[in-house]
């Protein structure tokens, strides 16, 4: 007996003490191998599942990279939006970045940069990348004059209708904001949910207010309510507020929107129940290229720019801004691989975008020399011959006022607030900041 | 073994491993959560201390006690609930055919994950697509609301899908319990001449005493802290109609770059709850232990 207890405490004791180790061991996160060869960390949010050809392009500039650098591996990690969005984050507290990643601009950067986590790309766009980018996004990556982030994507916002829907019903493509509320109200009378909105992520409404404020207050009024040598409380942005609820009041936009996601709304678009949405050009793969979606609703997607309202308003100046950019961490062990790595993406992916994933990127696209879609070349032409891109403003406001914007926006699309206490919302969200 | 266990050392050796691990993913967190709400801080920069200022603006912050509110709500809810939860075991328990059946049906919701839940009640709440206004449509409503956009519906069409999702775990913990008592109870009472309703609510319900407290501290505690299925269905929205105070947290903390802010609401919300604790089990203390 004696034995026997004795074996069961050993025994005992043993499992409890390996238990202990199992938590006390680390992985120390080895950078750089045995053989000396170099590892940069990449983090991005194309997931195979969702973002195949953007996924696929990645991959494919990756192992070109590997060829052309002897002893250098990029090892990777990939995540989608949202939670990539987390995920960085948490690892920025931890001071434990990728050495490359993606980050969005303006707001976004600023607490990145204020706690010192991203490094100046100034001389990679200087040696490497000279005047690659279009004017303008670039330097949305800029604070105090330098530049943090190398952009890969540029969008710019229009609102997309299916031809064959207004066809079928008889119903005119409108040409002006008054038209579009006209159409929406026949297709009212026919039971069809005129244009797809899932304000819930209330990004896309945001988007809707944005152009109506252009259209109404011209394309400074915004940036300098934001930028606070304006005022949320001028009369145009209180009015595109006013004409916010007016499209509410007309039906314009599809029932119990304030609880649909952004993919619930596509996803009513691309089925044909509703013939009008609002979004950027991340999306024209669908519209053109991708062959999961039916050639038949390809063909008949087409675009417009969003309308003059009451006569008034540029039809060329355009909401949008450039997407993701590359960013390099500023503690990175392998820094100087890391820039050069950024640098060659940006190029490859100049390329490879345009042609493989239908995306239009920041670098300066020669449209004339390759096959594209021609809605593609369409929109690329209006993005050359844009008077003005107004950077989304939940991008552009830092993430505190950003937030108050959001749900502003529901509140006002759901007729919580009137657009004077929307405004108001703006005005105290930004003096306190 | 005996004599082992009463060794002092070995006690401490073998509470060592979990005392460590609820120290550093607990206690500490805890703490340190409480610390930062002292802090101005973005969660990414310098931390500026700034004293109780969060905690003092989180009280006097109309937000997050409009957010209590719904957190409040949901618990009440919850804690009503139960007794649909008590009746259904009541009848699992008296032996009706299919029982072990049903059972197993109630249980379904437990083994789903809360993501996937919400995502299946987003779809059927769809105000155009969804099988519940299509149903509504069908039966002549021509107008069936949109049930995750209406600021006055969306918390208790919300709370639905959370009620069900933990039917299956109360109905198993209540029906564990009734099929505890023992038979020569019942049978005595049944010669004594009482009713069934009478044997359920005389005999077996204060028998499960103990059972019934602990559920509702469950639920209520459960409730205060609720988030996952709030976040995934409407992130809190419309304009705060749905926010509870985790998901208000989160928003602070995640969305709006606040985590001093963040933190302190966290530490608020912890109190809030243990306070709640400490009344219910005040309240439904039972002094007498009961033994078959």
């Amino acid at each position: 007996m004696m034995i026997k207890k004795k074996t069961l405490t050993v025994l005992l004791s043993a499992v409890v003490s390996s238990f202990m180790l199992v938590g006390c061991s680390s992985d120390s996160g080895e950078k750089s191998s045995a053989s000396g060869e170099k590892e940069i960390q990449f983090m991005h949010l194309w997931p195979e599942g969702s973002s195949k050809k953007h996924y696929d392009v990645v991959n494919d500039i990756i192992a070109d990279y590997e060829k052309e650098n002897e002893g250098v591996k990029v090892d990777l990690e990939v995540l989608s939006n949202e939670q990539y969005k987390d995920k960085l984050r948490v690892l920025s507290t931890s001071k434990e970045l990728p050495d490359v990643g993606l980050t969005w601009s303006a707001g976004f950067l600023e607490p990145y940069v204020g706690g010192n986590m991203f490094a100046p790309l100034d001389d990679v766009i200087e040696s490497d990348l000279k005047d690659a980018f279009v004017p303008g996004t670039a330097e949305a990556y800029a604070i105090d004059d330098k530049t943090y982030g190398l952009p890969l994507e540029l969008n710019i916002v229009s609102l997309y209708y299916n031809e064959k829907m207004f066809k079928d019903n008889n119903i005119e493509v409108p040409a002006t904001y008054e038209e579009l509320i006209e159409a929406s109200k026949a297709f009212r009378e026919k039971g069809i949910q005129p244009v797809a909105l899932g304000n819930r992520d209330s990004w896309t409404g945001s988007m809707w207010y944005m152009y109506l404020a252009d259209r109404i207050g011209g394309a400074d009024t915004l940036n300098k309510a934001i930028d606070r040598s304006g005022s949320f409380e001028d009369p145009a942005l209180v009015e595109a507020a006013k004409e916010v609820q007016n499209l509410v009041d007309n039906g314009v936009f599809v029932d119990g929107f304030n609880g649909l996601a952004d993919e619930e709304a596509k996803s009513m678009f691309m089925s044909g129940q509703s013939p009008m949405y609002l979004i950027a050009t991340w999306d024209l793969p669908n519209y053109t290229t991708n062959e999961d979606v039916p050639q038949e609703f390809r063909d008949s997607v087409k675009y417009m720019n969003f309308p003059t309202v009451k006569g008034q308003g540029d039809m060329s100046s355009f909401v949008g801004g450039p997407g993701v950019g590359l960013f390099v961490a500023e503690d990175s062990d392998v820094k100087e691989e890391a820039k050069d790595f950024a640098a060659y993406f940006v190029k490859e992916w100049g390329e490879k975008a345009v042609t493989e994933a239908g995306v239009i990127p920041a670098t300066k696209v020669d449209a004339e020399s390759l096959d594209l879609p021609q809605m593609y070349t369409d929109i690329l032409n209006e993005l050359n011959t844009a008077s003005n891109i107004t950077l989304f403003a939940d991008v552009q406001m830092s993430p505190g006022v950003a937030q108050t914007h959001l749900d502003s926006i529901q509140a006002l699309f759901g007729k919580e607030m009137t657009p004077e206490e929307f405004a108001k919302a703006h005005e105290d969200a930004l003096s306190k900041q | 073994m005996n004599k082992v266990m009463s060794n002092k050392l070995f006690i401490a050796f073998y509470i060592a491993p979990a005392l460590l691990m609820i120290t550093i993913l607990i206690f500490i967190p805890l703490i340190l959560s409480g610390y930062y709400g002292l802090m101005d801080w973005d969660g990414i920069g310098a931390k500026t201390f700034i004293g109780l200022e969060n905690y003092i603006a989180g009280i006097q912050d109309k937000l997050f006690w409009n957010s209590a509110l719904h957190s409040f709500l949901l618990a009440i809810f919850s804690t009503f609930s139960l007794a649909i939860y008590l009746l259904v075991s009541f009848i699992l328990a008296s032996k009706i055919k299919g029982s072990d059946f049903l059972r197993k049906i109630y249980l379904i919701p437990m083994l789903l994950s809360s993501v996937a839940i919400a995502q299946l009640w987003v779809k059927m709440y769809n105000p155009s697509n969804g099988m519940l206004n299509a149903f509504l449509n069908m039966i002549g409503i021509d107008n069936p609301p949109t049930w995750l956009a209406n600021p006055s519906i969306v918390l208790y069409a919300i709370f639905i899908p959370i009620l069900w999702q933990y039917a299956g775990f109360y109905i198993l913990i209540y029906y564990a319990a009734l099929k505890n008592i023992p038979e020569s109870l019942i049978e005595a009472a049944r010669i004594d001449g009482a009713t069934p309703a009478q044997i359920a609510l005389r005999i077996k319900l204060p028998l499960i005493k103990e059972v019934v407290s602990v559920t509702i501290v469950l639920a209520i505690v459960g409730s205060l802290k609720y988030f996952d299925l709030i976040y995934v269905m409407t992130a809190g929205g419309p304009n705060g109609a749905s926010e509870v105070m985790a998901s208000y947290m989160y928003k602070l903390a995640f969305s709006s770059y606040n985590f001093g802010y963040g933190s302190a609401i966290g530490f608020l919300l912890l109190v809030i709850t243990l306070i709640v604790t400490f009344i219910i089990r005040k309240v439904t203390a039972t002094k007498e232990r009961i033994e078959y």
